[in-house]
């Protein structure tokens, strides 16, 4: 089933509780996803590239080593992250198995990326100078508050909350997914799609990796695709109405704007909201009444429609 | 598994790993009643508790007007209550509003979700605002008016009664529909009237494709006393110009009868 999530404040100058609002939609819609949840939240632009590295999946399932490999693996992606030409300005520690790294790096993203990820069991989850994905475990308030995500001060976002239906529930399979190998661009997805084996060995013949076995993120590596040969994200979102298959409504962010896309058939809700301070998108209602406590008017896009907002 | 009970005692122990299950079931109680007619804030209360609430008023205490405030787009409100009376939602409704009613008179201020009055037996239900996909699927029964637009797929399945948006419809309107009417006054999606068994629908706006075995129908004098006769009800003003389609019948191999109408023909 899964619920998706997007919000874009047009004022404030990115001052909002963007964290905190995100948190309130999602565990809204719990009963709709309850496997893991997921954040790619923006921020206004740093002069660093923000890189955020999962070194391995949580708990180390019972391996007396893992607190030793984790410790192994963070010290050999930074010396990767050096080795590909970035100067590596700080590592924070998210949690034990999470690292953001800022970088002052201003080669191609991809040759950085897959430098980190041979490193075996780590992954780039997210890499832009405006956006951080946060993705793991539980419901909404079990990620928010272990992330800290409670005062988070954005500009817009996309959250996603899964029913696993088509892989496993880990961290690499919950949304958003970045859209690797191009910079600031995230996706969530609520459907399945029916001709994900045939883009993903298209995708993978021009040089894509695949974190995950999910239909889903397909999506967001079609999309970065499309818009490397030149295409905008509205134009490349168009083009996905033609070229997926199965039912779909998907939110897709870059670092100034959002967009939904719906397939031709509507199977897939969404609700929109678009107000002069803000656009809210979700699954459900609730999710927007979570927000927004006014009495306020709101519809449903039609199939075949895609929509963007800018900030 | 949601619940463990041991056997022969009265459930108490629940086992609900992913928080999912709404344990409360105790009627709230909080309704200010005056005569036949109570209100209630929903603000505070979860699904369960605002439909017991509903039914304590209506079974319960006889209540013939019933106002329910801040009802939060919360899925699942008003249904399945088969006595006559009044329901009226200040706000919105979430997915499966009204659905399997026999009976209310309902007034809903805001929008609803996916599916309101899905299978509704008889009564009237009024939408001011949008509603979602799949609205009045499975109508027996009764009218369904929407003043703003509907999604996709309302009236699939419709086997009885009357749909009526102001607004625009979305893709396959009265997909598989069996028996009643449905009015549209905006455009309408692709498919429409797609694999129609019987039926009405009238459309004042664009059709922008009609579905598989739907074809124009010839107005009569019938149409015009209908169409005019709900919207004098309603109080919807002049009825636009309207188109007619019906199910042209190349795939047809069926009747409409009710079950109990076919023993009498047979």
């Amino acid at each position: 089933m899964c619920g998706i999530a997007g919000i874009i404040y047009r004022n404030g100058n990115g001052a909002h509780r963007l964290g905190a609002d995100m948190t309130r939609m999602l565990q809204s819609m719990k009963h709709r996803g309850p496997d893991s949840t997921g954040y790619a939240l923006y921020r206004r632009p740093s002069a660093d590239l923000i890189m955020r590295i999962k070194l391995d999946d949580g708990g180390g399932n019972g391996d007396i080593e893992y607190a030793d490999r984790l410790r192994r693996r963070r010290r050999e992606v930074e010396a990767r992250l050096r080795a590909a030409g970035a100067r590596v300005d700080s590592i924070e520690d998210i949690n034990e198995y999470t690292i953001a790294a800022a970088l002052d790096y201003d080669g191609e993203l991809k040759h950085v990326a897959d430098y980190v990820e041979s490193v075996p069991g780590t992954e780039v989850l997210s890499a832009g100078s405006a956006l951080e994905i946060i993705k793991d475990l539980g419901d909404a308030k079990t990620v928010g508050d272990a992330y800290k995500l409670d005062g988070y001060i954005g500009t817009h976002g996309i959250g996603h909350v899964r029913m696993a239906t088509e892989s496993d529930v880990d961290i690499s399979n919950a949304h958003p997914y970045w859209a690797y190998p191009f910079s600031d661009v995230a996706v969530v997805h609520n459907g399945q799609l029916t001709n994900y084996h045939q883009w993903r060995r298209r995708l993978e013949r021009l040089g894509h990796r695949f974190a995950s076995d999910c239909d889903s993120e397909i999506i967001a590596v079609y999309l970065a695709q499309k818009m490397s040969e030149g295409a905008t994200l509205e134009d490349a979102m168009r083009q996905s109405l033609d070229d997926l298959d199965g039912v779909f409504t998907y939110i897709c962010v870059s670092d100034d704007a959002l967009g939904m896309a719906k397939d031709e058939l509507a199977a897939k809700p969404l609700v929109l909201y678009e107000g002069d301070d803000m656009v809210v998108l979700a699954s459900e209602e609730m999710a927007i009444r979570a927000v927004i406590d006014r009495e306020i008017e709101t519809y449903d896009p039609y199939e075949s429609q895609v929509m963007v907002w800018t900030r | 598994m949601d619940t463990v009970e041991a056997p022969g005692t009265v459930p108490q122990a629940r086992f609900d790993p992913r928080g999912l299950v709404e344990l409360d079931e105790t009627v709230p109680r909080t309704a200010e009643i005056d005569g036949d007619k109570a209100t209630f804030d929903a603000h505070q209360l979860t699904t369960r508790q605002i439909n017991l609430e509903l039914r304590r008023l209506i079974y319960g205490e006889g209540i013939h007007e019933v106002t329910v405030r801040n009802p939060g787009a919360k899925h699942s409100l008003g249904v399945g209550i088969l006595q006559r009376c009044k329901i009226t939602f200040e706000g919105s409704l979430g997915y499966f509003a009204c659905g399997l009613i026999d009976g209310p008179e309902v007034h809903i201020t805001g929008r609803v979700g996916w599916s309101a009055c899905e299978n509704m037996m008889s009564g009237v239900v009024v939408i001011d605002g949008n509603a979602g996909s799949l609205t009045a699927a499975a109508l027996r029964g009764g009218d369904v008016v929407v003043r703003g637009q509907v999604g996709a797929r309302s009236g699939i399945d419709q086997k009885g009664g009357t749909i009526i948006s102001l607004g625009d419809a979305g893709s396959m309107t009265g997909f598989m529909m069996q028996r009643g009417h449905q009015i549209i006054c905006g455009n309408v999606g692709h498919g429409l009237g797609d694999s129609m068994y019987d039926g009405t629908i009238y459309v004042a706006g664009k059709v922008a494709s009609l579905g598989i075995d739907c074809v124009p129908g010839e107005w009569t004098e019938a149409d015009t006393e209908f169409v005019t006769r709900k919207f004098r009800i309603y109080g919807l003003g002049d009825p636009p110009e309207l188109q007619k389609f019906v199910c042209g019948k190349k795939l047809y191999n069926y009747d409409s009868l009710e079950p109990s109408e076919r023993k009498l023909v047979l």
